[in-house]
């Protein structure tokens, strides 16, 4: 093997990447630049990856992927091009983990802006923003302080009262595994039977649709995740179905209210380390959780950053602390509960 | 074809060995592209085998006889509102003669632009509770809440029946219709002269020649029922696919989730074998000569022409004008919020995307049947159905079946290329527009096949045998002799392909580039979260994007017909 021959082979394998990288329409810039795989919503994240570009001058690349991001990001194996994951809920950070698809993240940063009860143990995921899922009662037709449990949306008395979502849509996965993990699965299973026989309507919509069913008389109590009071306010059509409830934070007197977390994490194989953990700094930073809870409405995690005016008006309240990866592991229980009282049926 | 195989064998050994060689490529082409087109199939299948742990039992004890049940019933109720949407309105722009028939004939398309999603969307919008028109009956009659009086439920299987059937007869119609429009003068002009009426020269000769076309149409309908997710999961009706998503995504089993994708292909082989049974002992060879004169047709007066009026109206009116009217309004409303300066490039995107896939589909469509017609045989007609197989398949679930093969091979050709030369190719396929190409010619290739095998089939073998008397190849008959006598139903093949193409969703979410949208991702951010004001305009535009060759292409089709004719059309 002389040289001569290793330098063929180098230009040959420099031509041959030239060329792939051509067909690819993959820059080969020197530019940096992060890459994201999202479970939630471009149009929530896109002002945060803006105002990240414009002081770090660091592109980020983003695809907003609903169904099948694992099984991406597993069969791209170490190729991947993607850097970070993000999610809205906790069950998918923890899955991402357990397949073996994230890493550990060393930042002294981070761990100072996100409390321990929202991270993962071995720093594999972090929260950025909690949401309460709250629950709503028509203005005027639901007396004040009627409901202040979760467990009270079982009573009788609301016969054809409630509206919710599907049984088996994250946002109310978490919350069933979150009353299993409490009250242990056969008081979950004759609460859900209950709520299931209030129901004024077979499940449907979303959060959103819940609140205009009661703006429009179809019923009068709604399960939802707080920050939608904030979006529907925002709108010129919708502001008329937030205020037409009341909002509730239940269990006040004694666990507190569920809370779920979105969150992010670094891919085992990111190409674009150093960049990506600029990203997450500045997204648990001061500047970044105020965005959250100023654009999107949501509760900061990182202590000391100033809620919104609607969050202020609704005033502290209990938070339920039981730990995000107890009410994970019941998720899968969850869902087959819903299956077996038939939910949404 | 293989009448004298022997003679020509006598003759010169050396034509024999080289027609079988050239006979032999077609062959290996249609059985290589078939292969590829089946590799994600292959895939889901593959995954298939795992241990999926308890959630069979499970379902069994708990959801998947409803699933199973809900499927059924869905696709009875759509199979049936197609085939009567589809044939009746095709028969009356063909056959018959009345005021606004020739506008009525490209109307009658435009359902096909819109999809299943959005027309849920909009219907949803206009008819549930908190909708204009239960308000204005509740403002009518002094209802107060929704106890007091009974109004059909718009998210249910009766509504997700009534909205599929509403977007997808144009299937049925467009195949019957140029069915119909190929029809024998010759034939139908000996039915008047045998003293038969119209109902009698329908059931008895147009509709057993044109049985094959509609049932392929019913078929296609079908499929796209059995792959819907969107409107099922907007609409809380839970068929199979429902099911599917919910085992994969909720339950975290992919393993089960894909246990069910391949029964449903059950449901697949026995619509693709009927398909097959209706088009046995059967075949209809067009006239070449008689095509260009123009059908006997039915003038209809009176209150027969006021029936006529209103049948062709009702679809169109349901499945466009009112759900154009709800986006219509909602874009206006919501118009600052929603448009964007990306819009067009979102626009071009999803255009270049789906012409290119579409002209990649029909060529690989043309490809296979044709290498059928010359070779015939087992191999290639399981090749035929097995390329049908992806228009059944959920998209996400079809998605996640390319990307294993194609990742598979970015990492071992990246493994491979380390090794010999050092060099990182990283993902070459994956994750690139290619990709998504690539999916919708995998989804759509059974739309193709099916509308060029019917068009072919009515090609009278004895032109092959002709133009290989005068010394034409295979590839040179097909471009010279067949492709201009089946130049309607590749149009058509075309046309539709595009049109899905632009609807496409969940396996243009996944497999996309960073940074990339196309009119439908676009409108899906906002539809998921159930921003309907926000979707609106995106909705509008598909739609807009998507009538432009629907309508090009059915003047094409319909033109077909007419291009020949010297004077007299029979119109009027």
């Amino acid at each position: 093997m002389g040289t001569g021959c290793r330098r063929s082979r180098f230009v040959s394998g420099s031509l041959i990447a030239l060329f792939l990288a051509f067909i690819n329409g993959r820059a080969w810039s020197e530019s940096a630049e992060v890459n994201v795989y999202s479970y939630r919503n471009p149009q929530l994240l896109e002002p945060l990856f803006n105002a990240f570009t414009s002081e770090t001058g660091i592109q980020v690349n983003s695809v907003f992927i609903s169904k099948g991001m694992l099984e991406r990001l597993q069969s791209e194996a170490e190729n991947s091009p993607a850097d970070l994951i993000f999610t809205a809920d906790i069950g998918r950070l923890t899955d991402i983990k357990a397949a073996g698809l994230t890493q550990s993240v060393d930042s002294a940063s981070i761990r100072a802006n996100v409390p321990e009860q929202f991270r993962d143990p071995q720093d594999h995921w972090f929260g950025l923003t909690s949401r309460a899922r709250i629950i709503v009662t028509a203005k005027g037709v639901v007396p004040p302080g009627a409901i202040a449990r979760y467990e009270d949306l079982a009573d009788p008395k609301w016969r054809g009262a409630i509206c919710t979502r599907s049984g088996k849509h994250p946002y109310m996965t978490a919350l069933i595994a979150s009353v299993i993990a409490h009250d242990g699965s056969d008081a979950a299973r004759q609460w859900l039977i209950g709520i299931k026989k209030n129901l004024a309507r077979k499940p449907q919509g979303n959060d959103r649709a819940q609140v205009k069913a009661i703006s429009q008389g179809e019923c009068d109590i709604a399960i939802i995740n707080h920050y939608y009071m904030a979006l529907m306010l925002a709108d010129p059509e919708q502001a008329v179905w937030a205020n037409s409830v009341d909002v509730v934070f239940p269990n006040q007197s004694d666990r507190g209210t569920h809370m779920n977390v979105s969150g992010m994490a670094l891919t085992r194989h990111a190409p674009n380390k150093a960049a990506a953990l600029q990203l997450m700094e500045f997204l648990a930073s001061e500047r970044g959780q105020k965005m959250y809870v100023d654009d999107n409405g949501e509760y900061p995690l990182k202590p000391g950053i100033p809620w919104n005016a609607l969050q202020t008006s609704w005033g502290t309240f209990k938070q339920d602390d039981i730990s995000l990866t107890a009410v994970a592991a019941q998720r899968a229980a969850a869902i087959r509960l819903a299956d077996e009282v038939r939910y949404d049926n | 074809m293989t009448a004298y195989p022997s003679a020509s064998a006598a003759v010169d050994p050396s034509l024999k060995l080289q027609r079988i060689t050239r006979l032999n490529r077609w062959t290996m082409g249609a059985v290589f592209a078939a292969i590829l087109v089946f590799l994600p199939i292959g895939a889901v299948v593959f995954l298939s085998f795992g241990d999926s742990g308890d959630i069979w039992p499970h379902l069994l004890r708990t959801a998947l006889p409803e699933y199973v049940g809900t499927t059924l019933w869905l696709l009875l109720g759509v199979g049936l509102s197609v085939f009567l949407t589809g044939v009746t309105t095709a028969w009356l722009v063909t056959m018959c003669r009345f005021p606004g028939r020739r506008v009525f004939e490209w109307l009658l398309l435009l359902p096909l632009a819109i999809p299943a999603y959005v027309m849920a969307y909009a219907y949803t919008d206009l008819l549930e509770y908190a909708g204009p028109v239960q308000t204005a009956l509740r403002a009518l009659f002094g209802w107060q809440s929704a106890r007091d009086y009974f109004f059909p439920p718009v998210r249910s299987l009766g509504g997700a029946i009534m909205f599929m059937g509403l977007v997808l007869y144009p299937y049925v119609y467009l195949l019957a219709r140029s069915a119909f429009l190929e029809q024998s003068v010759n034939v139908l002009e000996v039915s008047r002269v045998l003293g038969k009426g119209p109902w009698q020269t329908f059931r008895s000769i147009s509709f057993p020649a044109a049985r094959p076309a509609i049932v392929v149409g019913v078929s296609l309908a079908l499929m796209e029922t059995l792959n819907d997710y969107g409107t099922v999961d907007f609409f809380a009706v839970y068929t199979m696919t429902a099911g599917l998503i919910d085992v994969w995504l909720g339950m975290g089993s992919l393993t089960g989730g894909a246990q069910i994708a391949t029964s449903m292909l059950v449901f697949v082989i026995l619509l693709i074998a009927l398909e097959r049974v209706s088009r046995r002992h059967q075949r209809v060879y067009q006239q070449t000569s008689s095509r260009f004169r123009p059908l006997p047709v039915y003038p209809l007066s009176g209150w027969r022409s006021a029936v006529a009026i209103g049948l062709c109206a009702l679809p169109v009116v349901a499945g466009f004008i009112v759900p154009i009217s709800v986006l219509g309004h909602l874009s206006v409303v919501y118009f600052d919020r929603s448009w964007t300066s990306e819009f067009k490039m979102y626009a071009f995107n999803s255009l270049a995307l789906s012409a290119g896939a579409a002209l990649m589909t029909l060529m690989a469509a043309l490809f296979i049947v044709y290498a059928r017609r010359l070779k015939g045989g087992r191999v290639l007609g399981v090749a035929t159905r097995i390329a049908s197989l992806g228009y059944a398949v959920p998209g996400a679930v079809l998605a996640v079946g390319i990307l294993i093969p194609f990742a598979a091979f970015d990492n071992a050709l990246d493994a491979f290329l380390r090794k010999t030369l050092g060099v990182s190719t990283g993902l070459l396929l994956s994750g690139t527009v290619a990709a998504v190409m690539f999916a919708y010619m995998v989804r759509f290739l059974a739309v193709a096949v099916g509308q060029v095998d019917s068009s072919l089939e009515k090609v009278s073998p004895s032109m092959d045998m002709a133009a290989r008397t005068l010394g034409f190849r295979a590839g040179a008959t097909l471009v010279r002799y067949h492709l201009p006598l089946i130049k309607g139903g590749l149009l058509t093949a075309a046309m539709v392909v595009f049109v899905d193409c632009m609807k496409e969703l969940p396996a243009t979410l996944l497999l996309r580039p960073f940074n990339f949208e196309t009119l439908a991702t676009y409108v899906y951010r906002f539809a998921s979260d159930e921003m309907l004001g926000e979707a609106a305009l995106g909705s509008l535009t598909i739609v807009a994007v998507g009538l432009l060759p629907v309508l090009f292409l059915s003047r094409m089709i319909s033109r077909s017909r007419q291009l020949n004719v010297v004077s007299s059309v029979g119109d009027q």
